[in-house]
């Protein structure tokens, strides 16, 4: 799983089984984010095989620990993102609700005063 | 050094002239940075710079910290119907956006026919060809209220890494778990939805189609008997089917006033001739795209980032030329006074990066075509199981629970490390006690 020196713990590679570009890019992109990194990278031995090599070279700390504050970075990253686009369609709703009713009270009483964003 | 030029008229400290202000790219880098240019023969700096000490020896931090991430993120709704949407994510890399839609298209699950119970065809279409067809119909059903059958990689999988955490809760889930699984082994009606198809055409009459509407639910189960080797057993009790269900699944209150049918009810699934019948029963399934592709709940998801126009000072006669070439009719005409004509570009989003705009002599230094690396305009074409917004709410879930996978076997492993450390350590002091 990890494969590293036991005496330096700042270099080492990891293992992961059943994963593939999907989620190795993604911790590879907050990865290389963290100052703490001096390489990253990522490949699959064999593309039959779900299987992928994480990389991680340090500035000193366990390169576990580095790998797993990525990981919690990026499920914050995802997090944020989900909220962020449940609120963006949540205003488009109501904005295009508001529109139709606009369109609604336009056609009886004729007078078009604000502009909806 | 720090001091001003001073001359007695105009004082002026060197830290008012107008350079790189500290903390920020001089702007040829920063264009490298955060464009895509899009040159006639081919486009350059689409590698996205990661590295966050990609800019150290001038003093830039290129890290993205999550507030800085929060802060700059955005999202846009554009258009949102029942089957399709598009958005644009704003401060995004594409790193991430690949991987949701990766996740779209293949990691989603849905429900789709899976085995194909065959009691009579005597029309000409194969078996197979049959069963092939019947498992791409989409079916009309929220997938999240179904569970895998014998879904074992997939209930271990989560059951580990609640065990990772260590409490008894996490425990106690994962007994239950593992007892799931030996429940969800056989077909009943929490992993399984079964529709017969049973069309006859008669002699006289003309040739029919068999469309998807022909298919109908039947929500207690399978109604093909099992053959049982004894037939002194059981002779009084209910006969044995494929599927056992334990209650009908009308009762389950989201399927009480819509029954579940294929989504689109005129897809062609056969033909037949007079005298022809086809009598089947379909299993369907709770899948990943992974597996097949009829298990996918999108017609397809894709991006592609925003184009920026960059075309100064183009005006009069070269204006008109320019605003003829574009096909999609990018840029606009902009009167400004005294006659003179300026270009605009009116509709950036419309264009489909044809370069029409940069051929021809000389054009390429006046017209700069660029794509802008953090800005991602999503579509997504849902196949109808569920709405497009929710497809992406549960293509982000799932992204996050493989990272909190992970991030789970990281701290099993930080622990291993840990105690084998501290045995270590114990070891080393019971032998200094020893000696």
């Amino acid at each position: 799983m990890e494969h590293g020196s036991f005496t330096d713990n700042s270099a080492a590679t990891f293992s992961l089984t059943d994963e593939d570009h999907t989620i190795a890019n993604a911790v590879r992109f907050t990865l290389n984010q963290d100052p703490r990194v001096t390489f990253c990278g990522y490949s699959i031995p064999h593309p039959s095989e779900a299987r992928v090599n994480i990389r991680v070279q340090t500035t000193g700390d366990p390169a576990r620990e580095v790998l797993k504050d990525a990981c919690q970075n990026l499920m914050l990253m995802c997090r944020h993102v989900r909220s962020t686009f449940d609120k963006a369609v949540e205003d488009f709703r109501a904005s295009n609700a508001v529109k139709a009713m606009k369109i609604d009270s336009q056609d009886s009483s004729g007078d078009d005063s604000e502009e909806s964003e | 050094m720090a001091e001003g030029v001073g001359e007695e008229k105009k004082k002026f400290s060197i830290w008012d002239l107008p350079d790189v202000p500290m903390g920020q790219l001089p702007p040829y880098l920063e264009l490298q940075r955060s464009r895509v240019s899009c040159n006639k023969d081919a486009p350059i700096h689409i590698e996205s710079i990661q590295y966050s000490g990609a800019y150290a020896s001038m003093g830039i931090d290129n890290s993205s910290q999550l507030d800085r991430f929060s802060n700059n993120f955005r999202v846009e709704v554009v258009r949102l119907n029942e089957d399709d949407m598009e958005f644009d994510m704003i401060g995004i890399d594409a790193a991430i956006a690949n991987s949701f839609r990766r996740i779209l298209i293949a990691e989603l699950p849905t429900m789709a026919i899976e085995k194909v119970l065959i009691a009579n065809i005597t029309s000409i279409i194969q078996d197979k060809v049959l069963a092939h067809r019947l498992g791409l119909v989409p079916i009309r059903v929220d997938p999240r209220l179904f569970d895998y059958l014998s879904g074992l990689i997939h209930f271990f999988v989560d059951g580990l890494s609640e065990f990772m955490e260590f409490t008894p809760r996490a425990l106690g889930n994962s007994l239950l778990l593992s007892l799931s699984i030996v429940k969800n082994d056989q077909p009943n009606e929490k992993n399984t939805i079964v529709f017969k198809l049973h069309v006859q055409c008669k002699r006289d009459s003309l040739r029919i189609t068999v469309k998807s509407n022909a298919l109908k639910w039947l929500p207690n189960g399978s109604e093909l008997v099992k053959e049982t080797r004894n037939a002194a057993s059981d002779s009084s009790s209910k006969p044995e089917t494929y599927t056992y269900f334990g209650c009908s699944q009308e009762t389950i209150p989201e399927f009480v006033k819509n029954p579940i049918i294929p989504k689109y009810p005129d897809i062609i699934i056969a033909k037949l001739g007079p005298g022809l019948e086809i009598e089947l029963e379909a299993h369907a399934v709770k899948g990943i795209g992974k597996t097949h592709a009829k298990w996918s709940p999108v017609a397809t998801a894709w991006y592609r980032m925003l184009t920026r126009i960059d075309c100064n000072y183009i005006e009069d006669d070269l204006a008109e030329e320019l605003k003829s070439k574009c096909p999609v009719n990018v840029f606009d005409i902009e009167v400004l006074g005294k006659g003179r004509r300026r270009e605009t570009v009116a509709r950036p989003r419309a264009s489909t990066l044809c370069r029409k705009c940069i051929r021809g002599d000389d054009w390429e230094k006046r017209v700069a075509l660029r794509r802008v690396k953090d800005h991602f305009i999503f579509t997504i074409e849902s196949t109808g199981a569920l709405p497009p917004e929710v497809l992406f709410t549960e293509a982000m879930k799932i992204l996050e629970d493989k990272t909190r996978d992970n991030r789970a076997l990281m701290m099993l492993l930080i622990w291993l490390v840990r105690m084998r450390e501290a045995m270590d350590s114990l070891l080393i002091q019971g032998d200094f006690l020893a000696s």
